[in-house]
């Protein structure tokens, strides 16, 4: 049977909240039937896109504002998992620049590894215009 | 942000007593780091036995210090690092850039030689 999950946030502008929700993102990991699937691995590298993009909306698109707030959004669907992070923020057009060309982790920049990160541990990720609102779309196969 | 804080004769050993070292604490990280160089102290050994996750603002915290203890002719070394936290370094090719030691004792003995 295809398994389906769809799990819906919504939580402040804060930092915070970060462990809470790499936490849930890491235990979906552990829930998932596939046997196959390393859950441990699979759970950090959730845990770890899931911190840095909500990271990045939290001060870029959102600008540390703690009147704002995230929609979070974690759906499996078959063998593979989406996640989608909104925002209503700024930055649309730096945060694309920056998914384009993502830094080059060997310089000792103390910063914009995020991004790098995340292409490299996700398999597909875009960031567009939708509804009024811009999406961080990230999406993972697993075997 | 919980952190142990101990001087040796060689360098000082900060030990982070926190599971996750992310946007949301590293800043306190970095203060404490800063502190140490603000009183003259340009050794020092970063403990991350207790952390099991880390992320880029972590990272960017640990490679400032990497960088200010290099321009005070000091040291930031790294040790007891979990494997799920030395995957990022490996990740982002980080592990290249600092000296890790398997335990703080060793990375203090590899200072043993430094006249301060």
């Amino acid at each position: 049977m295809l398994e389906k999950i769809h799990i819906n946030i919504k939580v402040p502008n804060e930092t915070c909240y970060l462990g809470l929700i790499g936490k849930i993102g890491e235990d979906l990991a552990h829930t998932l039937a596939r046997s196959a699937v390393n859950r441990e691995v699979l759970g950090y590298e959730l845990n770890t896109v899931l911190t840095e993009a909500m990271a990045n909306v939290i001060f870029h698109a959102n600008r540390s504002d703690p009147t704002r707030s995230i929609e979070i959004t974690l759906s499996v669907e078959g063998n593979r998992i989406i996640i989608k992070i909104y925002d209503e923020g700024h930055g649309f057009e730096a945060a694309n620049r920056a998914l384009a060309a993502p830094c080059t982790p060997d310089d000792l920049s103390e910063r914009g590894r995020g991004i790098f990160i995340i292409r490299s541990l996700m398999d597909s990720v875009t960031y567009r215009r939708m509804n009024g609102k811009h999406v961080l779309e990230m999406i993972k196969t697993f075997h | 942000m919980q952190l142990n804080i101990v001087a040796y004769p060689q360098a000082v050993v900060i030990s982070v007593q926190e599971a996750r070292l992310d946007a949301h604490n590293s800043p306190e990280l970095k203060t404490a780091i800063l502190q140490q160089f603000d009183a003259d102290k340009a050794n020092l050994i970063i403990d991350l036995n207790e952390v099991r996750f880390i992320d880029s603002s972590g990272l960017g915290v640990l490679v400032s210090g990497f960088k200010n203890a290099s321009t005070r002719n000091g040291m930031l070394l790294l040790c007891s690092m979990q494997p799920q936290v030395k995957s990022m370094f490996e990740l982002t090719r980080l592990h290249r850039v600092f000296d890790i030691y398997a335990t703080s004792d060793e990375a203090l003995l590899s200072l043993k030689d430094v006249t301060l």
